[in-house]
């Protein structure tokens, strides 16, 4: 028999260090688990500090024991090659396992097994998690805001109409397909306005008005969000040609229009629109604040897509001009049929990018008193009736806008690998 | 029509639409002006302000001016920025880094981390911080110490209070010791270009650097007094820790918001920066015989740094503009301050306005200019 040296495990001994390499990590997860799930401590005899460390100290001795270099057995070798390099790694891995296990019985606990989601009022949250009750109960404020309960209808219906709208384009015959830029950037916006003006807004056709001060909720922000999106895009693409225009004044005012909105946060422009602009226009003349807030992030945001677009139109290489121009093509022409797509093709994740923190902007309409989502729940938070429950509005907030989030980031990588030409 | 005229017209055009925009809006402004009897300019930075700030870094109250809350305001942005830009350089490094481990479980911890903070709005984080989690935390009465002598509670972070005497000798002596690492600095490149050989620098910066202070202590007068806070009775439930530093809620809740978000973007930078140097610059460092510090050093730190740094000054930017959120939580920062309750105050809605934006504005751009200049001497020089 050989000898072993327990310092360096290696092939020749493989089954005595598999063996007690994997009972000690084992022991030491399963210790850990313990202590976390069932609140019984393996070590309690011993003293509180070693009983602390014990279950690092052994799944680091464990680890170390497994890591036997090209052991032959596949687990063994994918296991050390990913999570088990080096006695620092295989701290690391630890560390991050037994975080992961500590902070499950809680966080379980606080959403699912001690939550609360039946009755109407405060006193039905008896249990130590969330109290699902008050996102059931103000549901319908998070997501219309002040919005009268029976002509809710009215903003479902119009959401639907603009979301089946939205997809005409994957049902577009094969002759219609050249129209649907057009479609797109100017049918669908004049649609869209159309529906929010007669059937959310109301007014006409026997139907109520409900003022902009009552909306609210997540349907504000997709409205705000919906138009600043369909606004800012073609302005900023307006200010990237001015900024590579030959043009000296429109360069400059470009440059200095750019960079003006570029160099200010979003929270001033929006004091802008709500306490300064009103002075710069006739007496007689009333501009809505809602209509006020979307023309200033869009001229906000415009100045960040401008310069993606910028990067898009300088990454193409000279030779596209030229040969465009050589066709005869004027300056609108060229840029229209052979400059814009292209470049727009390069930058796809960067205006994506633009969009999403857009998405991420809106909630701080707020501050000029428009009542999206987080004005909603910090109304509901000081709602005498239902003190003390933040905790559960934010994380559901959260959760809404994780989900759109991610989805709209994931959507943008579908588009960019789509477009994706080899050049 | 000749070439020159095409060109001119379409400017004459914008300028004539640019300049008529601008006319019809001062003319409104005036009229609305004289309407309500306020007459333009800033001459009420001078008068006296009459509120106060909670939380401020030099001397005010409400007998100061208008102009000094708002170097009030001022100061509360850059601290905030200051002490976000910090914590999130720290933490973005080190997710940029755990996002290339060869470990799954860190490298996935990482990106999770990264997926997950940086698609929820920075506001509802704000929110989140200040009126969810900050808020469970223990009353003065009941908090324990941590770290030995601070305190975290609801109330605020209490800290030991320093108190210097002589505190510009130490501070000289600090310069003092910058100054002459500058010097060894470009003396050691010089001795190492004419003779080959190399200096130590590194040990004798560490020495300069603790020896220069100590010497302060010893002959410059210099002296700390630490006073530990202590739990103080100021009604029948009000507690408070004195004497010490508080630092507000609203302040650690801004931090965490903004370093914890402004991280995620770094980290892409850092990763990017990372990934961006081709593994023959190591490979082709490592064949001439440095050793793997000099080529962490000389090789892959100046061209990861060429990659990291333009972006990563963005995030610090967006991140200073994004601070202006603390006016959600009652932060008394410029926004909150200056174009909230100075606002309110004056009813100065033009001019309150346009001065909060053009500190912001001059903020940006000098960081511009500066990170142009930058990008200009770091540029990879062809030939």
């Amino acid at each position: 028999m050989k000898t072993i040296n327990f310092l360096k495990p290696n092939k020749d001994n493989l089954q005595v260090f598999l063996y007690t390499g994997s009972i000690l990590f084992f022991i030491s997860l399963f210790d850990v688990f313990l202590s976390s799930f069932l609140n019984y401590n393996l070590t309690s005899f011993l003293p509180d500090i070693l009983s602390f460390w014990l279950p690092l100290v052994f799944g680091l001795i464990g680890l170390h024991l497994l890591r036997i270099e090209f052991s032959g057995i596949k687990y063994l070798d994918l296991l050390n090659k990913n999570i088990n390099t080096s006695n620092f790694n295989a701290l690391l891995t630890l560390l991050i396992i037994f975080i992961i296990i500590k902070a499950m019985p809680p966080s379980l606990s606080w959403f699912i097994f001690d939550a609360n989601i039946a009755g109407d009022t405060k006193e039905a949250c008896t249990g130590t998690g969330a109290c699902w009750t008050y996102i059931k109960v103000w549901l319908r404020r998070f997501m219309y805001g002040m919005y009268p309960n029976e002509l809710q209808w009215r903003i479902n219906i119009s959401f639907i109409i603009l979301i089946g709208l939205a997809f005409v384009g994957y049902f577009a015959g094969e002759k219609l397909k050249k129209f649907l830029t057009l479609y797109y950037v100017i049918i669908y916006p004049i649609i869209a306005y159309i529906l929010i003006y007669y059937l959310i807004s109301g007014g006409s056709f026997g139907l109520v008005w409900v003022e902009t001060g009552a909306w609210g909720g997540l349907s504000l922000t997709f409205i705000v969000s919906f138009f600043c999106l369909i606004f800012c895009f073609p302005i900023g693409m307006l200010l990237a040609l001015g900024r590579r225009s030959d043009l000296p004044t429109i360069k400059y005012m470009s440059v200095g229009f750019i960079e003006f909105w570029r160099g200010v946060p979003l929270i001033t422009v929006l004091f802008m629109s709500s306490v300064m602009f009103p002075m710069f226009l006739p007496e007689d003349f009333f501009m809505d604040k809602l209509v006020r807030v979307i023309i200033a992030i869009s001229l906000f945001e415009a100045a960040y897509v401008a310069e993606v677009i910028r990067g898009g139109l300088q990454a193409l290489p000279r030779g596209q001009y030229d040969a465009a121009k050589s066709l005869g093509m004027g300056y609108w022409k060229m840029h229209i049929f052979v400059i814009l797509p292209q470049a727009l093709k390069l930058v796809i994740p960067g205006i994506a990018n633009t969009f999403l923190a857009l998405v991420k902007d809106t909630p701080l309409i707020f501050v000029v008193g428009l009542m999206e989502i987080a004005g909603m729940l910090g109304l509901a938070k000081t709602n005498p009736k239902w003190l003390g429950f933040a905790m559960e509005g934010y994380v559901f907030a959260a959760i809404i806008f994780w989900i759109i989030c991610y989805a709209m980031s994931k959507y943008s990588y579908n588009l960019e690998a789509k477009y994706k030409t080899e050049r | 029509m000749n070439n020159k005229v095409k060109k001119i017209i379409p400017q004459i055009i914008t300028l004539i639409t640019v300049a008529g925009i601008f006319g019809f809006f001062t003319y409104n402004a005036q009229l609305n002006m004289d309407n309500r009897g306020i007459e333009f300019g800033y001459g009420f930075l001078k008068q006296e302000s009459s509120f106060d700030v909670q939380f401020s870094l030099i001397d005010y109250d409400g007998s100061h001016s208008y102009a000094r809350a708002y170097l009030v305001g001022l100061l509360n942005t850059l601290l905030v920025s200051f002490i976000g830009i910090i914590f999130s350089t720290i933490i973005g490094i080190i997710v940029g880094v755990a996002r290339l481990s060869p470990n799954y479980l860190i490298r996935n911890s990482a990106s999770f981390y990264v997926e997950f903070f940086r698609n929820i709005p920075l506001l509802l984080q704000i929110f989140f911080w200040y009126f969810a989690a900050l808020r469970a935390l223990p009353l003065p009465q009941d908090a324990e110490a941590w770290f030995g002598s601070t305190y975290m509670t609801i109330k605020g972070y209490y800290v030991p209070l320093f108190i210097w005497d002589n505190l510009d000798v130490f501070l000289y002596s600090i310069l003092g010791a910058i100054i002459c690492i500058g010097v060894i600095k470009t003396y050691a490149k010089k001795i190492q270009e004419n003779e080959g050989k190399q200096l130590p620098v590194f040990y004798i910066s560490l020495a300069l650097i603790i020896a220069f202070p100590i010497l302060s202590f010893v002959f410059g007068g210099v002296n700390i007094e630490v006073k530990t806070p202590e739990l103080k009775q100021l009604s029948a439930t009000g507690y408070i820790f004195e004497p010490a530093l508080s630092l507000p809620p609203e302040l650690i809740a801004l931090v965490l918001a903004l370093s914890l978000y402004t991280a995620t973007f770094i980290a892409e930078c850092v990763r990017a920066g990372i990934q961006g140097i081709s593994k023959g610059q190591k490979e082709a460092a490592a064949s001439i015989g440095l050793t793997p510090n000099q080529i962490l050093k000389l090789v892959i730190m100046p061209q990861a740094l060429r990659i990291i740094i333009p972006p990563t000054t963005n995030q610090y930017l967006n991140l200073t503009k994004n601070s202006s959120l603390a006016a959600a939580i009652a932060y008394p920062d410029l926004v909150l301050v200056f174009a909230g309750t100075a606002l309110m105050q004056t009813g100065r809605a033009i001019e309150i306005v346009s001065i909060t934006m053009l500190t912001y504005l001059s903020i940006s751009l000098s960081i511009s200019v500066l990170m142009n200049w930058y990008n200009k001497k770091i540029a990879i020089k062809e030939k």
